[in-house]
């Protein structure tokens, strides 16, 4: 697997990825020195429209068909340990910067009434997040990419603190923290020994180190099968928790009840943990991965039962969503297991999917919160009649958690089960079970949420969505179909890179082994 | 020779562009109802043009888009999505016409989404029949569930709901459980999912995991109501009459059959089919179903309810012709797709008929109506006998296939269901015929009961004579059906 690299100041002609980091933390400063939260509203919400238009400006930039990493940068940082501020997107992450872009406007515009207190330290908040979630994105360098990914608990934490909407949002808060940190920590020491690991093969030593936490470099020196299989485990602890994967995610559900609704759009959209398996832990362990894919593959699967089994003894929305959000990380870690073009493609599809599928879905529970008081189904019952936009809005979100056809869940489910077949039969076979049981869930809810005789009276005087929330609704919709319908271009830009991790795999024994007798 | 035509899109395009019409029209009851049955004809006049060059061997082709790498949704037009696709698109022109008559007359809410969902019920239903692969057939499986649903519920009572969530269950659950990992697994083995004459599957594959696979495909055509897949079909009869005429009689139950004659011929093919003895366990699958429908329907009061379990009964009648290796047999389990579909509907029609003139729905209270309502009897009569098997009605060809299939194959124990499900449908059907002609007329009808609409009338009898012409001259489907089997 060898990463060619076209840098940005040739394809583009100004280093547009960290525009794209370093924006969002200009406006969180900004926003700060307004003087009305009126004002720090729009400034937020044009700016964070300009991170969305300059994400897809990249998008279109980028070549599609070939494996190189793009728009890279690459400035030397701390060069005693070898780290570089390196960044470039390739097919595996590039889709993922204009998704996190595209729902921090979403949430920029579901907390527009809901956040009356404190409005300029919460939009500096969410612009602080996002401009960590695209660190994380476009980071090769491992180290980097560790810094972005501890920094974004500060916003998380407070967002949580602050602006929760459940009563025990202060232990919500530190229990988020707590659990990150827990996974976070082996995480650093797998980086480390990374690190290390190439001193050791390049020769480096006590006086002349030369270490790299460069993902491109570090893919080019051998790791011995034994560490291989110690670093998989402590990243993999690490991407778990961040999931999260079973059994690591008894923290979503809390944190989706307690904190603010935005964050439930960050948290159960943006599938940090499921993209660091694809970027690093695949790519970087192929032999530990092979050779654990075993172990990966039952947790995926029995996650995306489990998760779906316990939604649907969910009679609150939010913790509905979170379980349903459980069972699709599950799917997406047994496409990606699979090791094949199709499970994997079809895993980040999967993920994109869960996106707008449940920024979609969480703006809807918010709305139906803010005019209900409740997310509880006790308090609903005969939605559809009195706000039918609302009714069918839910509906057409509610298909992609299905993954039935038109929207991009059939994609991202049929990829995935088609890679998970071509794997063997049998856990294949299982986890069709959950995406029955998903269908279960959701139809059960909507029916008794949505359809019979309408109990309270506060159900009576329900307003139907507002147009602008309509067309927020519309605009989630609309890529929810297009992958749905046309899914072609959106393989064409993945698939030479994740080409490029299947063949780095179905190779990793070889080269390993080859590499270690030259040595 | 293969034609590439934009035909076969042009065929679903003119129900679903109906559907839209149908809606802007919403208004205008008589335009909206016209919409529709000028999309139907429209739909069927293409259908049938494709006729001719298929019955000389053609077949028609066309390629919507690409969806993935190697899966496109695609069309193919062969014999055998000729004969489904035509009957469906004939027989809805007869039931919007019968539908003006009976929603006005029996005063049905929401007749705009009544009308459009069968449109669209009518698009999905020719996606099924003209899917060139597994993949295009499945997203027009889904779709038939989904544009199928609002009929069902159409009433919008409790119970209706309720059938609404068991028919919702049963056709999502086994098409998610079931069809869409077998379709996935036949690509995993053969490498494309395409119908293909004589099968797709290399000879080196495991014959566990084929075994496997096809029952897998039968679970996933739920439509098809073979047990223990049937208990949606007697739910869903809280629908009014003309929406299970065309769910039980024309679109939906045919949508489950017409698959698994799909998966015989063109996924697994007769040879391996058979090699495997899945057409000994298709088979018993059927037999079994056969039996416990007619036994069940026995006991049954109520028209409608006898009506779902005869269908449940002929369905199987349809797979069982299926199983047996021989020609004569698939002959006379293909052509009852046909047969059946023209009797049975004419068997709702008459049931809607006595519901609007008299408030009646069992067969205990049709006592003497007979006299008072000539022509729906007269039908009913007729659909029955075809049911029934008795010449010159069309389900007389059938019986006579299966039966001669069935000795050819030395399979005497489908012989012997043939024969006694024969008179047990004679025994439940002959029943309402007696009850309706010979008994006593009930003292407390007041009110004249009579013949209510020529829109009720009209539809009833055309079926009814086609029944009775496909029974004289089944030389006028034979041609196809035996293409479709070769």
């Amino acid at each position: 697997m060898n990463l060619a690299e076209i840098f940005a100041a040739q394809q583009i002609g100004f280093p547009i990825l960290s525009t794209l980091i370093f924006l969002p933390i200009a406006l969180a400063i900004l926003v700060n020195f307004l003087k009305t939260d009126h004002l720090a509203r729009w400034v937020a919400l044009l700016g964070a429209l300009a991170v969305l238009v300059l994400a897809l400006v990249m998008t279109c930039a980028f070549i599609p068909g070939v494996s190189h990493l793009q728009f890279a940068e690459r400035i030397g940082w701390i060069s005693t340990v070898g780290i570089t501020y390196h960044i470039g997107v390739d097919g595996i992450s590039v889709l993922f910067v204009p998704l996190t872009a595209f729902l921090s406007v979403v949430v920029i515009l579901v907390s527009w009434n809901s956040v009356r207190f404190l409005v300029k330290p919460y939009l500096a908040a969410v612009l602080a997040f996002e401009a960590m979630v695209i660190g994380v994105f476009v980071t090769l360098d491992l180290f980097v990419f560790f810094i972005f990914w501890e920094l974004m608990l500060v916003p998380s934490y407070f967002l949580i603190k602050l602006w929760g909407g459940g009563p025990d949002r202060q232990r919500a808060g530190t229990k988020y923290v707590m659990y990150m940190l827990s996974g976070s920590a082996p995480m650093l020491i797998g980086i480390i020994l990374l690190g290390v690991n190439y001193n050791n093969v390049t020769g480096g030593s006590g006086a002349t180190p030369s270490y790299s936490f460069d993902f491109p470099t570090l893919l080019s020196v051998p790791i011995a099968p034994g560490l291989q299989t110690l670093i998989f485990f402590l990243l993999a602890f690490g991407f778990a928790v961040k999931g999260p994967l079973f059994p690591f995610h008894t923290w979503m559900p809390t944190t989706l009840l307690e904190g603010p609704a935005g964050m439930g759009v960050f948290l159960v959209g943006i599938k940090l943990g499921v993209y660091g398996f694809i970027r690093f832990v695949i790519p970087l362990l192929p032999i530990a991965s092979a050779r654990w894919l075993w172990l990966m593959v039952v947790l995926g699967v029995f996650a995306s039962l489990y998760g779906a089994l316990i939604a649907m003894a969910q009679p609150n929305l939010r913790r509905l969503l979170a379980f349903a959000s459980i069972s699709h990380v599950g799917l997406a870690i047994l496409g990606l297991f699979s090791l094949n073009q199709q499970g994997i493609q079809g895993g980040i599809i999967m993920i994109i999917n869960l996106g707008f599928v449940s920024a979609g879905l969480f703006m809807l529970a918010a709305i139906l919160h803010e005019r209900v008081g409740s997310s509880e189904l006790s308090a609903f019952g005969g939605l559809a009649r009195q706000a039918p936009l609302l009714g069918t809005f839910f509906f057409l979100f509610g298909m992609a958690v299905i993954g039935l056809p038109i929207t991009s869940g059939f994609t991202g489910e049929f990829l995935i089960l088609q890679g998970a077949f071509l794997l063997h039969p049998a856990p294949a076979s299982v986890a069709v079970l959950g995406v029955v049981l998903s269908a279960a869930y959701l139809l059960v809810y909507y029916e008794r949420a949505f359809f019979g005789p309408v109990t309270r009276s506060i159900v009576k005087t329900l307003p139907d969505l507002r147009s602008r929330e309509a067309v927020v609704a519309a605009a989630l919709f609309l890529p929810i179909l297009w992958i749905g319908v046309y899914p072609a271009p959106l393989l064409h830009v993945t698939g030479a890179s994740v080409q490029a991790v299947v063949e780095r795999v179905k190779d990793a024994p070889l080269t390993a082994f080859r590499l270690s007798k030259e040595k | 020779m293969e034609i590439y035509s934009s035909k076969p899109l042009l065929a679903l395009l003119a129900s679903f562009l109906g559907a839209i019409l149908i809606v802007a029209a919403g208004k205008k009851p008589n335009l909206r109802e016209g919409c529709s049955i000028a999309a139907g004809l429209l739909q069927l006049v293409i259908i049938v043009s494709m006729i001719p060059p298929v019955l000389d061997g053609g077949s028609f082709h066309f390629i919507l888009s690409a969806f993935l790498p190697q899966v496109a949704i695609a069309f193919r037009v062969d014999a055998l999505a000729l004969l489904f696709a035509a009957t469906a698109s004939f027989l809805w022109i007869v039931t919007t016409i019968y539908s003006i008559g009976y929603m006005r007359l029996h005063g049905e809410a929401n007749q705009t989404r009544f009308y459009a969902s069968v449109a669209l019920t009518l698009t999905a239903t020719v996606g099924i029949a003209f899917s060139a692969n597994l993949f295009t057939l499945y997203l027009f499986y889904e779709a038939l569930t989904f544009s199928t649903y609002p009929l069902v519920t159409h009433t919008g009572t409790e119970e209706a709901y309720a059938a609404g969530k068991r028919y919702i269950a049963y056709h999502l659950g086994t098409s998610i459980a079931f069809l869409l990992p077998a379709i996935i697994l036949t690509y995993v083995l053969s490498g494309t999912f395409d119908f293909r004459p004589g099968g797709v599957f290399p000879s080196a594959a495991n014959t566990t995991v084929l075994v496997i696979l096809y029952f897998a495909f039968v679970a996933g055509a739920a439509k098809a109501a073979l047990v223990p897949f049937h208990a949606w079909l007697p739910a869903a009869m809280v629908a009014p009459v003309p929406v299970s005429s065309l769910l039980h009689a024309v679109a939906v139950v045919n949508a489950g059959v017409f698959l698994i004659y799909r998966v015989i011929l063109h996924v697994f093919g007769l040879d391996l089919f058979h090699r495997l003895n899945l057409g000994i366990a298709t088979a018993v699958l059927a037999s079994i179903t056969v039996m416990l429908a007619s036994f069940y329907a026995l006991r049954l009061d109520n028209l409608k309810a006898l009506l779902a379990y005869s269908t449940i009964g002929q369905l199987a009648y349809m797979i069982l012709g299926a199983s047996i290796p021989n020609q004569n047999g698939m002959t006379g389990g293909l052509i009852h797709l046909v047969n059946h579909s023209f009797s049975k509907i004419t068997l709702f029609f008459a049931a809607g008929s006595i519901l609007l003139a008299s408030h009646k729905t069992k067969i205990s209270e049709l006592a003497g109506l007979g006299r008072f309502l000539p022509w729906t009897f007269a039908a009913l009569t007729i659909g029955s006998l075809s049911i029934i098997g008795i010449p010159p009605a069309a389900g007389f060809v059938t019986k006579y296939f299966l039966a001669i299939g069935s000795i050819q194959a030395g399979w005497l124990v489908v012989f012997f269901v043939l024969l006694v499900s024969t008179l047990l449908s004679a025994a439940y059907y002959l029943r309402v015929i007696r009850t309706a002609f010979f008994g006593a007329p009930q003292e407390n009808v007041s009110h004249p009961i009579s013949e209510i609409s020529y829109f009720i009338i009209a539809p009833m009898i055309l079926t009814a004579a086609i029944s009775i012409l496909l029974g004289i001259l089944p030389t006028l489907l034979l041609p196809l059906v035996r293409l479709a089997l070769r």
